[in-house]
């Protein structure tokens, strides 16, 4: 394994190599819960102490996709309370949800070193929005890393848990989609394999206001010392291009200003900041001094803009600066060369012609999967509901089923929305039909809390619990349903039907999605049912199921019989289904061999091929 | 030096597999090497492009009008990504379309392959190969992103050894599957010859 390699360069994706940097600091304990852009950092965790396990050597960590974000921070908080060095990763939207404990974890501290690893997603890839998380290291007061490439990811991971050690704080370092999922030449150094032991002596650790009024000043005084510390970090140092206008930048924007400067020609002083809050202010004021204007290029909020115009002014120092609203500069979606060569062509008053010949290609979205089981189930529930109903939706696969014919998409705003927001409807919109969907690791993550208030309050609507028994969207890490955990032990699997009935729901039905009849039926009753329903539709992951068969089985279309109606096409909608002349056909390369499009075929056209 | 390359395709047709490949030979032939790509939502079907750039660089992004190359797994991802090549490049596409969802359903137009192709002849050289069937030859369609390297490596456009890129094929691909992928590698350098 490439991961556990030692004195040799490899090409290590960004998340990676954070997970490469953890190892080599001696990381005693990690957490997370997964989430595009930053699931692959916690994945390499876990692949790394399976593959010691299955060769009879003792991880040196302990490691467990946790059940959200926030049990996660707390799970890690307490090792690192004791003295343990931790890592909790998750995406910018799960720093949301872990907000509540890591506002006062702040000032609560913590002896070994905690590193909390936000992936950011400008341009919102893969993401409900593109917020830019460096406010929380502001919010919070907590240190702020950003690498700009794997190899730097790596030497911050190692430093971060420095700094957090030295300063009994959390430190946060933030990627952004270009440097989570960017790879590069990383160095893989020796790694400590002892495992050690936490020692939790007691001491202010309980926030009532008294001790938090005692140590807000210390975490101030804490953020002090933070700054003199980014005043003589290697990760910030200025380039000298010569010319006399400056550019300060962070993260993955470095790069574009990096490769701007050999190939536009661009003579200019970069300051590069990757310790980057508290912003340095001697340095930025030094920088300020020593050139007639100044551009800061960074993605989305004009974080370090804001920081460094408040601190020019604190200085009287007049020295042009520009960013947000010049040129190409905005706070919308990622920044690329596209963005920054032509606007740092403006600022430097060179000529630069971006080559722009757009091309009209036909859009290819994302799409269910081939055989994935909630394509059955949306079939299913529009046959029941229609066009009519409101569904409230969540995060994970299914969330595309937004898209036409199923349209099984209304609302959607974050982990468990779909079971909150749908008492909300039911009350509002009493004469629609309300049918929330929430996958089943969803359903762990952020759904029970929802779920026990429309019990308690008894709102009438219906949820269905789209049970694939994986994380299928980032890569099908376990959750608490099933029975191995992210070390490859073995774990208590929760049942989600005996936890639907333990809180109480009165209806409650568990259908095989694949079997269209009983589906429908299941969800006309539960529909008609006069309070909470809850039907859990119970079927792996395609991607998953198809791993675990030995033998491929594809269906095909009897052209005797099909009468062309396009139902399979139009309303059923298989990628694997295409037209050829006025002919149907089943691509079978694309064909998994569910065989639900036999059901839904009215003139029985479709055969299992021999 | 500076060498950028785009690999394009489909979710699930090895495209960012393949440029795994390139880059992990590139660091054995000593050269600095970054690629960038994307997961999750953009892995379900949709497009997926997956740049990899060699020396001298830093932006994992290729600006525009400036890649050496495209490498397509399908014959509208290559046109979708045009903007990104160089008129002196070179863009080697697979000529299978696999149609979108919203295509069959009626949602936009699949034009014929060779519309494709003359659109993209106006801006470079193209070289069209029907690496399906020639993945097929070499004993299973999966190796379809090996033919696609064998492919370009051919046509000269990633400058690499093809030693490194064995090497690469050996270290990265699980056991089994090398002979194989050896098989398709160099079915895929044959598949360019008459284009050079």
């Amino acid at each position: 394994m490439i991961l556990l390699e030692k004195n040799r360069k490899a090409v290590l994706l960004g998340n990676e190599a954070i997970a490469r940097g953890a190892l080599e600091a001696g990381m005693d304990f990690g957490t997370t819960y997964p989430g595009t852009p930053s699931s692959e950092i916690a994945d390499s965790i876990s692949a790394m102490a399976r593959y010691m396990k299955n060769n009879g050597i003792e991880p040196p960590f302990y490691f467990e996709y946790s059940t959200n974000e926030k049990v996660a921070i707390e799970m890690a908080a307490a090792a690192a309370i004791s003295g343990l060095r931790t890592l909790t990763c998750m995406k910018h939207v799960g720093v949301n949800v872990a907000s509540d404990a890591i506002m006062t974890y702040a000032y609560v501290g913590c002896n070994g070193g905690h590193v909390i690893v936000t992936a950011d997603d400008p341009s919102a890839h893969s993401s409900q929005n593109e917020q830019d998380n460096r406010r929380f290291a502001k919010f919070a007061n907590l240190p702020l890393l950003e690498p700009s490439n794997p190899a730097e990811a790596k030497e911050m991971t190692i430093e971060a848990f420095n700094i957090s050690e030295e300063l009994k704080l959390p430190v946060l370092l933030r990627t952004t989609t270009r440097v989570s999922h960017m790879r590069g030449v990383v160095e893989l150094n020796e790694y400590p394999m002892e495992k050690r032991k936490g020692d939790f002596k007691p001491g202010d650790y309980v926030t009532v206001p008294e001790v938090a009024r005692k140590l807000h000043p210390v975490l101030l005084e804490k953020m002090e010392r933070a700054m003199e510390m980014a005043e003589k970090s290697k990760f910030n140092f200025i380039e000298d291009f010569g010319g006399s206008y400056g550019i300060i930048t962070s993260g993955a924007s470095y790069n574009y200003v990096r490769e701007a400067i050999d190939d536009l020609g661009i003579k200019a002083k970069i300051l590069k900041l990757g310790f980057s809050y508290p912003v340095p202010e001697k340095l930025i004021m030094d920088f300020l001094n020593n050139v007639e204007k100044v551009i800061v290029v960074e993605e989305l909020e004009p974080f370090m803009e804001e920081e460094i115009r408040v601190m020019a002014q604190k200085n009287g120092i007049t020295t042009p600066i520009y960013g947000k609203g010049f040129g190409r500069f905005t706070p919308l979606y990622e920044y690329s060369p596209q963005v920054v060569y032509p606007t740092l062509a403006q600022f430097f008053e060179i000529e630069y012609e971006l080559k722009e010949d757009a091309v009209e290609a036909t859009p290819r979205p994302p799409v269910l999967c081939p055989g994935c089981p909630h394509r059955a189930t949306y079939y299913a529930v529009k046959k029941v509901a229609g066009d009519d109903a409101i569904y409230p939706t969540d995060i994970g696969c299914y969330t595309l089923g937004l898209l036409p014919p199923y349209k099984t998409a209304d609302f959607l705003l974050c982990m468990g929305s779909s079971v909150g927001s749908g008492g909300g409807f039911a009350l509002t919109n009493e004469k629609k039909k309300i049918i929330s969907f929430i996958g089943d690791s969803t359903f762990f993550h952020a759904g029970l809390p929802a779920l026990v208030n429309a019990v308690h309050h008894n709102h009438n609507f219906v949820i269905a619990i789209l049970d694939n028994s994986t994380t299928a969207m980032t890569g099908h890490q376990p959750h608490p349903g099933n029975s191995i955990d992210g070390m490859g032990n073995e774990a208590v699997k929760i049942d989600i039907e005996r936890v639907v009935r333990g809180i109480g729901v009165k209806h409650v039905e568990v259908v095989n999605p694949y079997n269209m009849k009983k589906t429908i039926e299941a969800f006309r009753r539960a529909i008609e049912f006069d309070g909470l329903a809850v039907v859990i539709l119970k079927a792996p992951c395609i991607l998953l199921d198809l791993r675990r068969r030995k033998r491929k089985i594809v269906f095909e279309v009897d052209q005797d019989k099909c009468t062309g109606c396009d139902v399979c096409i139009n309303e059923f909608a298989c990628p694997a289904f295409y037209r050829e002349g006025d002919k149907i056909k089943i691509n079978e390369s694309l064909c998994t061999g569910c065989g639900y499009c036999v059901q839904v075929c009215p003139e029985k056209a479709i055969r299992r091929k021999k | 030096m500076k060498k950028s390359i785009l690999f394009a395709g489909v979710g699930g047709q090895g495209v960012i597999t393949a440029a795994n490949i390139v880059a992990n030979a590139a660091l054995k032939q000593g050269e600095n090497v970054i690629t960038s790509e994307l997961h999750g939502m953009a892995q379900r079907g949709g497009d997926v492009k997956c740049a990899v750039r060699i020396g001298d660089v830093y932006s994992s992004i290729i600006p525009p009008g400036t890649a050496d190359a495209i490498i397509s797994f399908e014959p509208m991802e290559a046109l979708r990504n045009l903007n990104v090549v160089s008129e002196d490049g070179v863009i080697i596409t697979d000529i299978n379309p696999i149609i979108p969802p919203l295509v069959s359903i009626g949602i936009g137009e699949y034009p014929p392959v060779e519309d494709i192709i003359s659109r993209m002849e106006k801006k470079c050289r193209v070289m069209a190969i029907d690496a399906d069937s020639i993945a097929r030859k070499a004993g299973n369609i999966l190796t379809k992103n090996v033919v696609m390297i064998g492919a370009a490596n051919a046509a000269g456009v990633l400058g690499i050894e093809k030693e490194n890129i064995l090497k690469a094929i050996k270290e990265m691909l699980k056991e089994k599957y090398v002979e194989m992928n050896i098989k398709a590698f160099e079915m895929g350098e044959e598949s360019v010859s008459k284009y050079l």
